[in-house]
């Protein structure tokens, strides 16, 4: 187990800040148990651009604190030097010149390339996954996750856990399981029960010999996904924390001579710090859902020691490795880095590139499909709006004749540089979801305030596991004003349409989509398909921002 | 793995085949109803009324572990479990469910027979994000524990 202070004085060889260029993937392993962790890859096959968020407030506890840290204040607190490789994975600094120079990042046949080399020194490495592998491309959509599931097992993903991959259905995610995943991948979630008699749904851990050590893998699932996304996609399954289950788990694992305890988690970085300084007898737990590349391992104090926890980006732009030396049952030292994969500096897999040629082969026209260009840089990630939201407001507002529209606050969702083609498999990389359907609805002044409350709440509250979803909910033609250091129902203020206050009891014509509830409507990507075709060029973009207070010297936000 | 499910029935499958061959006595017993039902307590409308009609304020106890969803799933059948740990509580002989937003607070009360762990697991509807509370009874003095349940619009995650 680790304890207290096991780790003090260890040589955590270099940042990746230091690595060079020459081979900034020749990195020595460090003693017997070896674990890649890729997590949030979002389906992304081919190499991709993310830029990374502006906006990633923090607040109360997390105010100041990874992953609460953007641009400058995360280069300075990681001690990575602006302008370079490095600063350009982190962060969304001078993000077009620096994505030009560096390219782009990712894609699977990289990956793998990158994988084996890692895994060549280092005997029974482990490759996990922590979720949203199956959803977020066109082929991925249209392949029910085939081409995922196809891809990861090629790429040799040990163990996994899930989110997105719930949209599937029930019956398609165990079909996955059976057909596909058996024997090769083990796909895990302790906090996944039967809803009627608690009964667990999947196995909730693997207990594997790694040169002789026993490791123990739990899974956890995103707990709130039967919240966040339709309930109606996952129905008899409940979800959910379950900290005490999980402890129980952890002792029983320990009891059964696990000398390693692995938590792998989508349970997102800030609820993962909060169950590490609330559980014992997790060594470490490797993070995603929230997509925050963490550039080091964050020890968080607990009643029996210290749990490391890690978050590895999305999209794969970013291989985990971890290392710990292991005697005697105990844990001597350890090392993480995380990786930027660059795919310039990578060959690509021969094995890996023809599967995926394979792939797309049958859709090349779809995908390719150019809609229209764009001048502005366009992204998503970030606490709101980016110019690819913005874009989607302004399609539903114009081809619905909508006063507001809404847009979900989703992490996912790639970069498109300026002077781009915008083409359908980019368009789909922002909504290719399953419950994909356009509405219009009446909304009263009064329900539009519930609403950002309700998600502001989602984001602010000051006990992560009070928070469910992604980043706020992105708006067109609705101007506020938000304060996330306020109590719930207070946050939100100063709600204008063109210009003029909003009316409590005055009805608002509103586009959206992505309904949790069951819906009828044309699919997000025919509205904004048909408008990118008319629009021919996109420029001039006016990115709509909350007025936000309350702020001063936070280091999760920058202009 | 692969092993949780041998037969390639889950329990509810199970039960649902072999439903046709029991008989299930679902008597209704309505003298010992009345006996424990607190009509009073039930038709409170606020958290103070509702701990008045029960007899007082609570005192919190670390012996009531109080199982609720952070964020409700569904906030019309809200999964909840009350455990007593004898050792710090013992003597349990009522549990109460006290939902504080809803029009009538009190959910529900369950009679612990004398020599019987005291255990209660049951759904609840929660009508809006506030505090849920598990009181116990004991040698004629109340205990109880609070956790926050929230109840969202949901959407947007991820």
């Amino acid at each position: 187990m680790l304890a207290l202070g096991a780790a003090a004085g260890l040589a955590l060889p270099g940042v990746a800040a230091r690595a060079t260029t020459q081979s900034p993937y020749d990195i020595a392993p460090v003693g017997n148990v070896h674990l890649l962790h890729m997590t949030d890859a979002h389906a992304q096959l081919m190499p991709v651009h993310y830029r990374e968020p502006q906006v990633n407030i923090g607040v109360h506890n997390a105010r100041n604190r990874s992953p609460h840290l953007v641009g400058k204040a995360l280069l300075e607190r990681y001690q990575i030097a602006l302008d370079t490789r490095q600063a350009h994975a982190y962060t969304h600094l001078n993000y077009s010149a620096a994505a030009l120079e560096f390219g782009q990042v990712g894609g699977f046949a990289h990956l793998a390339t990158l994988i084996k080399q890692l895994k060549s020194g280092r005997p029974d490495a482990l490759l996990l996954d922590g979720g949203d592998l199956w959803q977020g491309s066109a082929t991925a959509l249209w392949t029910q996750g085939q081409d995922m599931v196809d891809a990861s097992k090629l790429l040799g993903i040990d163990v996994m856990t899930g989110h997105w991959e719930f949209t599937l259905g029930t019956d398609r995610v165990q079909s996955i399981i059976k057909n596909d995943l058996a024997g090769q991948t083990a796909f895990l979630a302790q906090n996944i029960r039967d809803k009627e008699f608690g009964d667990p749904v999947f196995p909730s851990h693997v207990m594997r010999e790694l040169n002789g050590v026993p490791v123990a893998i739990i899974g956890q699932a995103f707990p709130y996904t039967p919240v966040a996304n339709p309930a109606y996609l996952m129905e008899g399954w409940s979800f959910g924390i379950r900290e005490r289950e999980l402890q129980v788990k952890i002792d029983e694992v320990r009891s059964k001579g696990a000398q390693v305890v692995v938590l792998l988690s989508h349970n997102g970085a800030d609820t993962d710090m909060k169950l590490a300084s609330r559980v014992s007898g997790l060594d470490v737990i490797l993070g995603g859902h929230t997509h925050d590349a963490i550039p080091r391992a964050l020890e968080i104090k607990n009643p029996r020691g210290i749990t490391l926890v890690t978050n590895a980006g999305s999209n794969g732009k970013f291989l985990g490795v971890l290392d710990f030396d292991v005697r005697g049952g105990r844990i001597k030292n350890w090392s993480y880095k995380l990786l930027p994969v660059f795919s310039d500096l990578l060959t690509p897999d021969p094995d890996m590139s023809a599967l995926i040629n394979e792939i797309r082969a049958p859709y090349a026209q779809q995908l390719g499909e150019v809609l229209a260009t764009t001048d502005e840089l366009l992204y998503r990630r970030g606490n709101f709006n980016g110019s690819f939201d913005q874009l989607i407001c302004n399609a539903l507002r114009d081809e619905l004749d909508a006063e507001i529209a809404f847009s979900p606050g989703f992490r996912w969702g790639t970069t498109l540089l300026p002077a781009s083609d915008i083409t359908m498999e980019d368009l789909m990389a922002q909504v290719a979801i399953t419950y994909p359907a356009v509405t219009v609805n009446e909304m009263s002044g009064a329900a539009l305030k519930t609403v950002l409350e309700d998600v502001a709440d989602n984001l602010f509250n000051p006990d992560p596991y009070y928070q469910q979803g992604g980043d706020m909910v992105r708006v067109g033609g609705l101007g506020y004003r938000l304060t996330p250091t306020a109590v719930a129902g207070k946050r939100i203020g100063r709600l204008t349409v063109k210009g003029r206050p909003v009316e409590a009891g005055k009805s608002y014509k509103v586009a959206g989509w992505a309904s949790v509830r069951r819906v009828e409507g044309e699919p997000i990507w025919d509205v904004v398909g048909r408008w990118l075709r008319s629009q021919k060029v996109v420029s001039n973009l006016s990115i709509e921002q909350p007025e936000v207070m309350g702020l001063l010297d936070n280091l999760g936000f920058e202009d | 793995m692969g092993n949780l499910d041998p037969l390639g029935l889950t329990r509810r499958g199970l039960i649902r085949v072999s439903s046709a061959l029991l008989v299930v006595a679902a008597l209704p017993q309505k003298i010992w109803a009345t006996a424990l039902r607190p009509e009073t307590a039930f038709q409170t409308t606020t958290l103070e009324a509702t701990f008045d009609a029960l007899g007082g304020v609570p005192q919190a106890s670390d012996g009531i572990i109080f199982s609720t969803p952070d964020i409700a799933e569904n906030g019309a059948v809200v999964p909840i479990r009350i455990e007593i740990d004898p050792s710090v509580l013992p003597d349990v002989s009522k549990l109460y469910v006290i939902v504080e937003k809803n029009p009538n607070p009190l959910a529900a009360v369950f009679q612990v027979p004398p020599n019987t762990p005291p255990y209660a697991e049951t759904r609840v509807k929660v009508a809006q994000t506030g505090n849920l509370y598990a009181v116990a009874e004991a040698n004629g003095e109340l205990y109880m524990m609070q956790r926050e349940t929230k109840v969202t619009l949901g959407g947007c995650g991820g």
